[in-house]
C-alpha cells in the first residue's frame, strides 16, 4: 500500500450520574421536553453551577482503568460559541489542565497487540436537543448539562477495522466500570473521528478530515473506509486537500464536507470563574483504584489460567461483565477439573438460546444446577445429545427439574441392544444403496446409516451404540 | 496594546452582533483605552503570586448526586421569546 492512513477518535461519554453535571436536575430520558431543567443548566444570570461529586469519582475511576495520570491541578474553562442548544452560550469543558492524560488500550492486529494511546479525557457538560421543522427550530434543554467525559485517542490507529476494535474494547472496558450506559443509539456514546493519508514512512502528517455523525460503531468504520478511498482518489490526482469537517450520510454511504462559518471555531477558552479548582490528592486516587474491578483483559487471563479455558472462548464470555459473571458461576459449580465441557455448552447451546431470545447470556432464566444435571445425563448416555439441547430450550424459564423433563418428554436414550435392533433393520432395508457402499469400504455410508436411525428414534437412540450394531450387522 | 477593526469585527461576528460604522470607530477608541487599563497589570512584579484560576483560595467545592426539583416547564418557557408547545423555538437553523 503506497499510503498509510492516521486516525484519531474522539469519543463523548455520559456518565450515568442521577443528576446533571452542574445541578440536581434529573438525567432520566424521554421525559417531557424541558422538565428536566432550572436556572442553573437554563444559564439564567446569577445561577451557579457546582460539579457532581459522582461525575467527578466515575471519570477517575474511568481514567484509571485505561491507565491515564491523574493531574494533581485541574479546573473547567469555558468554550465559547453560539449555537441554540447551548443556553449560556459557553460549554463547561476542561482547556489547558485536563482531569487525565497519557493513558492506553490495547487492542490486536492480526493477533499481535497493539497499543492506542490516549492523549486526555476530560470532563464536559453535554448541549441540548434541536429539532428541526419547516420554519424554526425546536431546542429540548434536557440533556443539557449532563456530564460527558471526552476521551481523545492519539492518531495511532491505522485503518478503519483498527478504530471499530478500539471502539468495540473501550465500550467493553466502559461497560465493566458501570460509569455509562455507552448507547450510541441512544446517544450516550457518541464518536467523531480524525483521518489523514499520508506515504508510507512519511514523517509529516496530511491533510486532515474530521468526520461526525456516525451513529454506531459500524458507521464509523464505514465513515472511514469511505474516506480512505476518497483521500486516496484525491492525492493519487495531486488535488489540493483542505482540512474540514465532513458529515456521515448514512443513507448514501458519503461524507460531505460540512459549511462553516470562517473563525467559527474560535472558542476564546478561559477560566470559568464560577467553578473552583480541584486538587486531587492521592489518596483518593488509591481508594478509587482499588475499587476498580477485575477489567476484561484481565479477567481473559485468569479463565484461560484457572479454568483452562482458549483465549478464544474467555473472550467470548468476558464481553461483558454480567455475561462472565454468570459463566464463572456456571464454570464453578461445574464438578470437576476439566470446564471444556460447560465451556462448550455455554458458548454453544447456551449463547444459541439467548439469541434465539435476543437476550444477553446472564438473563437467561435457567436452574445452574438443572443445567449442570442435564450436562450429567449426557455424559452418561442416558440422553443424546440432540435429545438434551431439546431439554435446555424447555429448562429455560421453567420450574421443572432436568429429570421431569427428560421422563416427560419421553427421551431417555435408547442404548438397549433388542429396541435398537428393529430399527436398524428398517434402516438397512430402506438403504440399500448405504448398505452397499459401506460394504464397499466407504465409512460415510455407516455415518448416514446411523443418521437415519437417530431419526427414526426422535433424536433418542444412542449414536454410539447404533454405530457399533450396525458394523456388527454389516461386517 | 492596539487593537485593530479587523479584530473588532472578528469580536463582533463571535459575538453576534453588528456593528454599524461610527460604531466601529467608537469602539475601536473605547476598547483601546480598556485594553491599555488592563495592561497596567504586566507592569506588576507577580514572581511571588501562584497562579490561579479563581478569586477565592478554595477548591473542591462539589456537590452530593442528589436530585432537586427542576422547574415546570411552564415557568422555565415563561421569559422566552418564542416557544411551541414545551420548547424553546428559534430561527431555523440548519449547518
Ligand atoms: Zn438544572
Amino acid at each position: 500500500m503506497k499510503y498509510q492512513t492516521v486516525i484519531g477518535l474522539e469519543v463523548h461519554l455520559q456518565l450515568n450520574t442521577k443528576t446533571k453535571a452542574f445541578c440536581g436536575c434529573s438525567t432520566d430520558f424521554g421525559k417531557a421536553p424541558n422538565s428536566n431543567v432550572c436556572p442553573v443548566c437554563l444559564g439564567f444570570p446569577g445561577s451557579l453551577p457546582v460539579y457532581n461529586r459522582e461525575a467527578l469519582n466515575s471519570a477517575i475511576k474511568l481514567a484509571l482503568a485505561f491507565g491515564c495520570q491523574i493531574q494533581e491541578h485541574t479546573k473547567f474553562d469555558r468554550k465559547n460559541y453560539f449555537y441554540p442548544d447551548l443556553p449560556k452560550n459557553y460549554q463547561i469543558s476542561q482547556y489547558d489542565l485536563p482531569l487525565s492524560r497519557n493513558g492506553y488500550l490495547d487492542i490486536h492486529v492480526q493477533d499481535q497487540p497493539k497499543r492506542i494511546g490516549i492523549t486526555r479525557v476530560h470532563l464536559e457538560e453535554d448541549a441540548g436537543k434541536l429539532i428541526h421543522e419547516a420554519n424554526e427550530s425546536l431546542v429540548d434543554f434536557n440533556r443539557t448539562g449532563i456530564p460527558l467525559l471526552e476521551i481523545v485517542s492519539e492518531p495511532d490507529l491505522n485503518s478503519p477495522q483498527e478504530a471499530f476494535d478500539y471502539l468495540t474494547s473501550l465500550k467493553n472496558i466502559i461497560g465493566y466500570l458501570d460509569v455509562s450506559d455507552c448507547d450510541m443509539e441512544k446517544g450516550s456514546l457518541r464518536c467523531d473521528a480524525n483521518i489523514s493519508l499520508r506515504l508510507q514512512g512519511a514523517k509529516e502528517l496530511g491533510v486532515k478530515a474530521e468526520l461526525k455523525n456516525m451513529n454506531s460503531f459500524k458507521g464509523v468504520k464505514d465513515a472511514l473506509t469511505f474516506e480512505v478511498e476518497r483521500q486516496t482518489q484525491l492525492l493519487e490526482t495531486g488535488e489540493q486537500m483542505v482540512q474540514e469537517t465532513r458529515l456521515w450520510d448514512v443513507e448514501k454511504g458519503v461524507t460531505v464536507a460540512m459549511r462553516t462559518k470562517e473563525g467559527a471555531k474560535d472558542y476564546r477558552y478561559f477560566p470559568d470563574p464560577d467553578l473552583t479548582v480541584f486538587i486531587i490528592d492521592q489518596s483518593l486516587i488509591s481508594r478509587i483504584k482499588k475499587e476498580l474491578p477485575e477489567l476484561p483483559q484481565e479477567k481473559v487471563a485468569r479463565f484461560v489460567k484457572e479454568y483452562g479455558l482458549s483465549e478464544y472462548d474467555a473472550k467470548i464470555l468476558t464481553c461483558t461483565k454480567k455475561n462472565a459473571e454468570f459463566a464463572e458461576k456456571c464454570i464453578q459449580v461445574y464438578p470437576g477439573k476439566d470446564k471444556k465441557e460447560i465451556v462448550n455448552w455455554l458458548i454453544g447451546p447456551l449463547l444459541s438460546e439467548a439469541n434465539l431470545r435476543k437476550i444477553e447470556l446472564y438473563e437467561l432464566k435457567i436452574n445452574i444446577k438443572e443445567l449442570i444435571n442435564l450436562l450429567g445425563f449426557v455424559q452418561r448416555q442416558e440422553i443424546s445429545y440432540l435429545s438434551a439441547k431439546i431439554v435446555l430450550n424447555q429448562l429455560i424459564d421453567s420450574q421443572k427439574s432436568t429429570h421431569d423433563l427428560i421422563r416427560e418428554g419421553n427421551l431417555q436414550q435408547i442404548s438397549n441392544t433388542d429396541a435398537l435392533t428393529q430399527i436398524i433393520e428398517t434402516v438397512i432395508q430402506e438403504n440399500a444403496k448405504s448398505v452397499s457402499d459401506f460394504k464397499a469400504g466407504k465409512t460415510n455410508a455407516l455415518m448416514y446409516l446411523v443418521g437415519q436411525v437417530m431419526k427414526k428414534s426422535s433424536g433418542k437412540a444412542n449414536p454410539k451404540v447404533v454405530g457399533e450394531l450396525i458394523k456388527g450387522r454389516l461386517s | 496594546m492596539s487593537i485593530d477593526k479587523e479584530t473588532i469585527n472578528h469580536v463582533a461576528h463571535l459575538a453576534r452582533i453588528e456593528l454599524q460604522p461610527n460604531e466601529l470607530e467608537k469602539l475601536s477608541g473605547e476598547l483601546h483605552a480598556i485594553l491599555g487599563f488592563i495592561d497596567k497589570l504586566s507592569n506588576l512584579n507577580v514572581e511571588q503570586v501562584k497562579p490561579a484560576s479563581h478569586i477565592l483560595p478554595i477548591s473542591n467545592v462539589l456537590r452530593e448526586d442528589q436530585p432537586h426539583i427542576s422547574l415546570f416547564p411552564q415557568k422555565a418557557l415563561e421569559n422566552a421569546p418564542s416557544k411551541k408547545g414545551n420548547f424553546f423555538s428559534v430561527p431555523k437553523i440548519i449547518e
